[in-house]
Formats: C-alpha cells, sequence, structure tokens
C-alpha cells in the first residue's frame, strides 16, 4: 500500500517522461483557466472588499451573448465589438443600481447583492438566449484548431493549438492587469478604494467611477474566459460552476492578488492532473473534483492569507 | 507662537451661511454661518457632540445640509459630494485615522496626487514617455512631503503597522499632497502624547507659514487653539455661540458657561 503511494507514481514518471510532459502541460492549460476564472474574482475582491459570486454567471453570461449575436446574424468581429459594449453596460448598471445604494454599507451586505445579481444574470440570459447549450464560434474568432505533437523525451507529446492559445492570452491579460494595478492613477485609485472608501472620497477618488472601471474589467476578463472555455467544451450554464474551482485557487494565491491567482491555478491544475492520473486509480478515479479544495485545506492551515496575499497586522 | 499678525490673512474664501444640518430627530447643527480667510488658521471648538465634525463633513461634502449655503472661493455651491471639493481643493483628515491601511506611506501619499495626474491611461499602462516624466514629477512632491513631516524611516512600511502618532502624520501628509487651498484638520492631536502634540503643532504652522495653506481645524486642546488660531468659532448644541479672536472667545460668558457646564 505504501508502496504504490510513495515510491510507485514517482518510478512512473521517472520511465515514462514522456507522459508525464503530456500530464504536466494538462494540468497548466487547465490552471491556466482557472487562473482566469480566478482573476474576475481578485479584481473586484481587491477593488471593493467584495467576493463576487456573480463572477462565474458573468462567464456565462459574456459567452452567451456572443454566441447569440452571432446565431442572429451578427459577424463575429463585430458581435465581438458588441459584446464588450454588453459588459459595459452590465459594469455601469450594476454599479448604478447595485452598488451606488449600498455605499459604506457592510461587505456582507454587497456580497449578499451579488448572489441577487447572479441570480437576475441566469434568468435573464435564460430568457434572452434561452437554456440550451451553444457552440463557441471558435473558427470565427480565428482561434487556432488542431493538434500539434511534439517529439519529446523519446515520446509524443499532443498539444492542442487551442490550449496554448489560451496559455498566451491568459499570460498577456495578467500582464498588463498587473502593470494596470502598479502604475496607472486607476490602478492606485483601485487599491485605495478596496482599502477605504472614506479615505478614497476625501482625496477625490469618484467611487461611482471606479466601479464601474473595476466590473467592466471583471466582465472583459468574464468574456475571455467564457471565450476559452466555450470552446473546449460548450457555452452553457453549466459553465458557472466552473466559478467553484476558483475558491481553492483563490485561497492559494491569496484573494488580492493578480499573480497570486495565475501561480495559485498553476499549483491546483497541475496538482489536480497529477493526482489524478498517478494516484487516482488508487482510489478508483475521481479525484480530480475535489483535489483542488483539498490542497486548498491544507494550504489554509500554515497561510492563511494565501501565497501572495496581504498579511494584515494591525494594532489594536 | 501665535500666529504672525494679521497682514498676510487675506479675503475670505470660505463662507458659509445658515447652515442647517439634521439626522432624524438629531439637529447637528442649527443655523450656523461663519466664514473663512486665505491664509488664516482658523479653529472650530466646543463641547462633545456640538457639531464640528459634522461641520467639517458638511464643507467637505460628506453631508448635505438641508439648509444654507456654502461658498468657496466666490463659487456658491448646493449639494456637491466629497469628489468635488476635492477637485476644487478641499482637502481634509479624520478624526478617526482614515488612511490606506495596506499600502506604504509612500503610497498613501501618492494618492493625495490623484487629481493632479492628467496623463492618459494609456500612456501609463506603457510607462512610457510623459507618464514616466509625470510620475517621477509626482514623486518628487512626495519625497518633498515626507521629508517636510520627518518620516523618511517610514516611508515603505504599510501605515496599519505604524503607530497611532504617524499615522496622523502620514494623514496629514496625504491632505497636504493634494496642494489644498483649504485644509480641514478634524482633531490633529487627539490621542497624542504632549511630545507628538509639539511636533503637530509646528507641523501646522509650518505648513501655513511655508505654503500660505489655509486651515480649518477643530481641536480640544485650549492652549493649543490658543496658541495656534487666529480666529476662533465656539459652538455648542449645533448653535454658533461665539466668533472672534482667541482672547475674544476666550472671555466670552457663553463660552465659558458651554465649557464649564452652568445651568442657564
Amino acid at each position: 500500500m505504501l508502496y504504490s503511494i510513495f515510491v510507485d507514481p514517482f518510478v512512473q514518471m521517472v520511465e515514462l517522461p514522456d507522459l508525464l510532459v503530456q500530464v504536466l502541460w494538462e494540468g497548466v492549460v487547465a490552471g491556466v483557466l482557472y487562473a482566469l476564472i480566478a482573476l474576475g474574482f481578485v479584481l473586484i475582491f481587491k477593488a471593493s472588499g467584495v467576493f463576487n459570486f456573480a463572477q462565474g454567471i458573468m462567464v456565462v453570461f459574456a459567452a452567451l451573448s456572443l454566441v447569440g449575436l452571432h446565431e442572429n446574424g451578427v459577424p463575429a468581429p463585430l458581435a465581438l465589438v458588441l459584446t464588450v459594449a454588453i459588459m459595459y453596460a452590465l459594469a455601469w448598471s450594476i454599479e448604478r443600481i447595485v452598488l451606488r445604494p449600498l455605499v459604506n454599507q457592510p461587505d456582507i451586505i454587497l456580497f449578499m447583492a451579488t448572489f441577487g445579481i447572479s441570480y437576475l444574470l441566469i434568468g435573464l440570459g435564460e430568457f434572452i438566449f434561452g437554456g440550451q447549450p451553444k457552440m463557441m464560434i471558435t473558427d470565427q474568432l480565428m482561434l487556432p484548431r488542431g493538434a500539434i505533437d511534439l517529439q519529446i523525451l523519446g515520446g509524443r507529446v499532443t498539444v492542442q493549438k487551442l490550449d496554448i492559445a489560451a496559455a498566451v492570452i491568459a499570460g498577456m491579460m495578467v500582464a498588463l492587469l498587473a502593470v494596470f494595478f502598479r502604475s496607472t492613477r486607476v490602478g492606485l485609485a483601485l487599491r485605495a478604494v478596496a482599502d477605504s472608501h472614506k479615505a478614497a472620497l476625501s482625496v477625490g477618488i469618484s467611487l461611482n467611477h471606479i466601479w464601474v472601471v473595476v466590473w467592466f474589467t471583471a466582465g472583459l476578463v468574464a468574456l475571455v474566459t467564457g471565450i476559452m472555455w466555450g470552446a473546449r467544451s460548450d457555452v452553457s450554464f453549466a459553465l458557472q460552476i466552473i466559478a467553484l474551482k476558483a475558491l481553492p485557487v483563490l485561497i492559494l494565491g491569496g484573494f488580492t492578488s493578480v499573480p497570486g491567482a495565475i501561480v495559485g491555478g498553476l499549483i491546483i491544475g497541475v496538482g489536480e492532473k497529477l493526482g489524478e492520473f498517478y494516484w487516482g486509480p488508487l482510489v478508483g478515479g475521481g479525484i480530480e473534483s475535489w483535489l483542488a479544495y483539498l490542497i486548498a485545506l491544507v494550504f489554509l492551515l500554515f497561510r492563511p492569507q494565501g501565497l501572495f496575499g496581504e498579511k494584515i497586522i494591525e494594532r489594536i | 507662537m501665535a500666529a504672525s499678525g494679521e497682514r498676510r490673512i487675506g479675503d475670505v474664501v470660505l463662507k458659509v451661511e445658515n447652515i442647517s444640518l439634521a439626522f432624524g430627530g438629531v439637529r447637528a447643527l442649527n443655523d450656523v454661518s461663519f466664514d473663512i480667510r486665505a491664509h488664516e488658521i482658523r479653529a472650530i471648538i466646543g463641547p462633545n457632540g456640538a457639531g464640528k465634525s459634522s461641520m467639517l463633513n458638511v464643507i467637505n461634502g460628506f453631508y448635505h445640509p438641508q439648509q444654507g449655503r456654502i461658498t468657496f472661493k466666490d463659487i456658491a455651491r448646493e449639494n456637491f459630494g466629497p469628489y468635488d471639493a476635492a477637485s476644487r481643493g478641499i482637502a481634509r483628515t479624520f478624526q478617526n485615522i482614515a488612511l490606506f491601511k495596506g499600502m506604504s506611506t509612500l503610497d498613501n501619499i501618492m494618492t493625495g496626487r490623484l487629481l493632479k495626474m492628467k496623463v492618459p491611461f494609456f500612456w501609463q499602462l506603457l510607462r512610457y514617455g510623459p507618464a514616466m516624466r509625470e510620475e517621477v514629477e509626482h514623486r518628487r512632491f512626495v519625497e518633498g512631503i515626507i521629508e517636510f513631516l520627518e518620516i523618511q524611516a517610514i516611508r515603505k512600511v504599510p501605515v496599519g503597522r505604524l503607530p497611532y502618532g504617524l499615522q496622523k502624520r502620514v494623514e496629514l501628509g496625504r491632505a497636504l499632497a493634494m496642494e489644498p487651498d483649504l485644509l480641514l484638520l478634524d482633531e490633529p492631536m487627539a490621542g497624542m502624547n504632549v511630545e507628538e502634540k509639539e511636533d503637530m503643532c509646528r507641523f501646522i504652522l509650518d505648513i501655513n507659514d511655508e505654503f500660505g495653506t489655509t486651515i480649518a481645524l477643530i481641536e480640544h486642546d485650549m492652549s493649543v487653539v490658543m496658541d495656534l488660531s487666529d480666529r476662533v468659532v465656539v459652538l455648542d448644541y449645533g448653535r454658533k455661540i461665539a466668533d472672534g479672536t482667541p482672547e475674544e472667545v476666550r472671555s466670552n460668558r457663553e463660552v465659558i458657561d458651554a465649557y464649564l457646564g452652568v445651568r442657564h
């Protein structure tokens, strides 16, 4: 028993390195996609200290809008632009209707409000686009299709072109967001608003403006996430379940860190795939669905603020 | 130590007329009028619950009075928010410090420069050309303030970890970074020890002297108020009961009654 837990998997890894590379790659891709979802949460959490329960449904809503528009005869590039506009309209309305009346309320109230937004969007999405799963318009968006076979370490590793594209796009987005937070005035204002509304107001930061910006950015991230996830499976309301996978990622990476979301995503993704492939058979497989939470749980014991999270030390 | 003479004091910058503010049945301010002149240090004093902080919150746009008018730099305004106040040159500090606790001293003070940053977002994203120049410029300004307030050593420390007195100083720094025309200080010396109070007094006088900043402050320590201020407004139960130089106010019958709690 102990042998098959502690020795055998590693022997396999060494014996069949190409298989290990394949598993690692699968893990990295899954990780990148988790990271994308986590990013949406981080953005809103950073700027308003609120866990946005609606992020998962925003992913679905964005993807549905894109596909739905295209189905109704709008050419793909225009549909993309229109979807971006829809996400802006959504951000604006959320600020206007939900957030503005709740200024200075406790975070838990805002959190509950995001539940409301979430159900509203589910209803709205079903009402407008119907409940059936749709195909993502992968080709029309000029996303690559097919696979590349690589000869590595005496074996063959298959890499989907789409996955490469996803990794590249996610990487670019993260870099952009990191710069956005660090070196723009909006970034500084965002961090300020996250910390204290009162103080932010006193230096002339307009909360309303900042919230629109942040929800819009989260909407854009949701759109990219929706396209990427949608291209791998299909676009349906079941997609919002993957948002739950963002939780362990956030616990690992810290709720306030953009790089943390990426590293957390990769650890969860790779951990999941390795676990499933090498240790899964011991318990009959299927550990992929809960391993992430286990990793997060263990992590919480040792570093509750996450890998990159801000450790808040306050004087009392 | 008293501020130096009437000659440098200019025209009225802020005029508060017949302000009334109520929260439900509680009248926080009742028909209060006074003015603040350029370059002066104006104190607002009064017993607890007199409406001093409410007055600052009205001036700063946090509260909207039900009645009355406020004229700042010759422009009267009705309902305007803290954003408008800040962009027209009113900066403030708070009684119970409001800082960005997770951010460093430097970043905290830098937020005071936000309204002055004009370079388009796109250039900032690229960290290129005009954006770099602007950042260097603001950074230099902020360093100047850090030096002025003698907080070089804590430049990179997250302010949540600083002792109370230093947090107050950082908060003052952030307000100064806005290059305000009117600086509102809500109990800048509350909870400080004697040494810290003396430092803070010195800073306030220096700010007023060197930058010519108009200052309105709320303070409980009477000796501080008498030393610092050019003119004093006294509030009690939301009403103005006296207004004048420290000497006039000190000898005012009603003020003495309010402070000593004489029954009328």
